[in-house]
């Protein structure tokens, strides 16, 4: 394989850093969470279906925590369950974690993952609670809404009118062993619950298709999310085995901006393009040291342009520019290069090609849309 | 009750593999419209000999299939006329993506499930990500094999609705190894080929993308059709996009193999994009008949395979290709034209290959070159 293809490849340490999590891990319980785009699309149902199901096949399943309020189909399931029963601090129902420690199960069913524990209690946040029950071996079942996952809560509040103050970090989720959407059509969310987004009490035909649409724009964000999780345990996978990605499973644009052209047109390409197939934006440059001030100008536009883009921002150093941008897309598993088209051009590349030439050769596996400058 | 002239509303369970779950969702659904007393039938139905989906087929009214000889063995296929004539309000139809065997009245089943939505009945359906056509170079890449059952993009698109039925890759796998999806013996063979973690893993990822992206692109017709009287507009049997966006891709079709990928890719950018498409080969002989057998039966293949994704294809006479390709181009205001990737360097003093020339023609507009696919090592 040659050098410039093992980016992916994981260094001594990695693979050290990767034996030691694994370890820990044997030691801990896993975390399942099924994963809802708004109240009604039955992600307890699912929950309490997939705890049923385990205590069929033998393993030693205890509800440890529920919603305040639980609809009579969740709580017929409920019925057949052991429990754990909530306990009272400050008057406020918890989960009771020094019980289900000293219970002990194999699986523990947490509902309403994001709630805040009053003042008094082990842990702020009953994820936290989680956390302790994983890091003693007890697995545990749980599930939440996409309108408390903290980095999402803004979002979601636009669409909804309504901004939650009860949140889990979505990294939270990123460290489960599994994810599971539970995606179901907008209607159905509709029939079962009187709570999710924007109705203004009226129920004309126009304030249920606005609704209507804001679940829409909620379950495409919650199924990305899902992605992004799947992403991350994939690359996690991937990584730890050693294995090389060359493909991907969602695009990744790299816009490679030199000191010699104004980039903003290629970025805001490039951030558009990022968005419509809900990818990544990176954008570098290749370090040159005899630059002219109005050079050093343009090129500092460009990288405040990308940053204010929202794009991961590179500054490369190497002999050869095609070699350093190369190298850095593939270690990050770029799919798309952008580059302008107006590349330096000496009286040698005249006659032998320049940047350009060399980059669509170098490029297997990328492709390379070369923009108008 | 469906009214006559209606088209019947679609709706896709999408998987990314066998064993999620799928047929037992739709099941599912089938069993609790029965319970609304809505008038449901099976269509087709796949059991796989699994316990507890032949279960949910309980006191549900199967449709008997049509048995059709073929080369001395026979094949029980859906019966589409039977349907037809049963009519009920709801048809639930297993494995959209199946192709029906030789001899059939149609190709394809997602063929026969549009006979059925033409005349008003509404379809449950399901198929895998896998089958996606614009999907099948990455799916070969994930998991080294060329799917060959697919279904165009604008037939997906045509759903009124596409729901992901998810389950974790490892809770498949555990399946699998209980012998819940296969038979103990292939189920040891599945888990070889299709069934690794990473592939599984990248599937799934994949199919809840596609899923957000059908949701996005239903989101924006809706709101095209406040506007106007319907951002579709009816050309035969397939919906045309009204309310484009300002790109316009054009693919440049050639003999060489790799069109193919090069096409779905295209496919695939328009559809992002919501572009206009086209695909367009250059010929220096007057029309294709003046080809080669063997060139004119390629460039043939890629055409039609070009229109069957419904990109408008062209075949266009010039002596000098890039001049001939940046000029149609320009007049159909393309603003970014896909290109292969050149096999030879080309050297700037003699001209350059036909990426160089077209860059350099094409100065307002974007031009891509598409890498070709391989499989990870």
């Amino acid at each position: 394989m040659p050098s410039e293809l093992a980016g992916r490849r994981p260094d001594a340490e990695q693979l050290l850093r990767q034996v030691e999590a694994e370890e820990q891990l044997q030691h801990r319980g896993r975390l399942k969470v099924f994963l809802g785009y708004a109240s009604g699309v039955g992600k307890s149902v699912h929950m309490l279906d997939e705890a049923r199901r385990r205590k069929e096949r033998g393993e030693d399943v205890i509800v440890g925590a529920t919603q305040s309020k639980v609809s009579p189909e969740v709580d017929a399931l409920l019925q057949n369950m052991e429990a754990v029963p909530l306990k009272t601090v400050n008057g406020v129902p918890v989960m009771d974690v020094e019980a289900l420690l000293r219970r002990h199960p194999q699986v523990c069913v947490v509902d309403g993952l994001a709630y805040d524990n009053p003042p008094g209690s082990r842990h702020g946040k009953r994820w936290q609670d989680v956390e302790e029950l994983l890091s003693h071996e007890i697995s545990v079942i749980a599930s939440v809404n996409l309108q408390h996952i903290e980095e999402y809560r803004e979002q979601v509040g636009a669409i909804t009118g309504k901004r939650v103050t009860e949140t889990v970090p979505k990294d939270f989720l990123k460290f489960a062993e599994e994810i599971e959407m539970v995606d179901a059509p907008p209607e159905m969310a509709l029939e079962r619950t009187s709570d999710a987004p924007p109705h203004d009490g009226n129920t004309s035909a126009g304030s249920t298709l606005a609704r209507q649409q804001g679940l829409s724009q909620l379950r495409e964000m919650a199924l990305l999310l899902a992605a992004d999780v799947v992403d991350y345990q994939l690359e996690n996978y991937l990584r730890g085995h050693g294995i090389e990605q060359l493909w991907g499973t969602h695009e990744r644009i790299l816009v490679w901006v030199t000191p010699h052209a104004d980039g903003a047109p290629m970025i805001a390409s490039g951030q558009r393009n990022a968005d419509r197939f809900q990818g990544e934006l990176f954008v570098a440059s290749v370090a040159e040291s005899d630059l002219t001030s109005a050079q050093q100008q343009t090129l500092n536009a460009n990288l405040a342009h990308a940053k204010r883009a929202g794009a991961h921002v590179e500054l490369l150093d190497g002999e050869s520019r095609v070699h350093a941008v190369m190298h850095f897309a593939k270690s990050r598993g770029i799919t798309q290069i952008f580059v302008g088209r107006a590349m330096r051009k000496s009286h040698w590349e005249r006659i032998l090609g320049n940047d350009l030439d060399r980059l669509i050769q170098a490029a297997e596996g990328i492709d390379i849309r070369i923009f108008p400058q | 009750m469906p009214e006559q002239g209606r088209r019947g509303r679609l709706k896709l369970l999408l998987g990314y593999a066998a064993g999620v779950g799928k047929t037992y969702k739709m099941l599912e659904e089938a069993q609790k419209l029965r319970q609304q007393g809505v008038d449901v039938v099976i269509g087709y139905f796949e059991p796989h000999s699994r316990k507890d989906t032949m279960s949910k087929t309980e006191s549900l009214e199967m449709i008997p299939r049509r048995k059709l000889q073929y080369r001395g063995s026979v094949f029980e296929e859906m019966d589409a006329e039977a349907i037809l004539r049963r009519h009920p309000a709801v048809c639930v139809v297993d494995e959209y993506a199946h192709t029906n065997v030789p001899g059939s009245e149609r190709p394809k089943r997602w063929q026969d499930v549009e006979v059925l939505l033409e005349n008003g009945i509404n379809v449950l359906t399901n198929m895998n990500v896998q089958h996606i056509e614009s999907l099948n170079d990455q799916i070969w890449q994930f998991t080294g094999v060329r799917v060959r059952e697919t279904v165009p993009d604008w037939v997906i698109k045509q759903a009124d609705e596409v729901v992901m039925v998810d389950l974790p890759p490892q809770a498949l796998l555990n399946r699998l190894k209980r012998g819940v999806v296969y038979p103990p013996d292939k189920a040891r063979q599945a888990l070889d080929n299709f069934f690794k973690e990473p592939a599984l893993v990248a599937l799934r990822e994949l199919a809840l993308r596609q899923t957000a992206h059908e949701i996005d692109f239903r989101q924006e017709t809706q709101q095209g059709e406040r506007g106007s009287s319907g951002a579709f507009e009816r050309q035969g049997e397939t919906p045309v996009r009204v309310a484009e966006s300002a790109d316009r891709i054009l693919i440049h079709v050639t003999a060489d193999p790799s069109t193919a990928a090069l096409i779905r890719r295209g496919r695939r950018v328009a559809d992002f994009l919501n572009a206009a498409c086209f695909a367009v080969c250059v010929l220096a002989e007057a029309s294709l008949q003046d080809l080669s057998g063997r060139e004119r039966e390629a460039l043939e293949k890629h055409l039609n395979f070009a229109r069957n994704l419904q990109i408008e294809t062209r075949v266009l006479q010039g002596d000098d290709m890039a001049k001939t390709l940046v000029d149609f181009a320009r007049r159909q205001q393309v603003t970014q034209i896909l290109l292969l990737r050149p096999k030879t360097r080309g050297w700037p003093l003699f001209g350059g290959n036909l990426v160089q020339q077209v860059a350099r023609l094409a100065q307002e507009m974007q031009v891509t070159i598409v890498a070709e696919r391989r499989r990870a090592s």
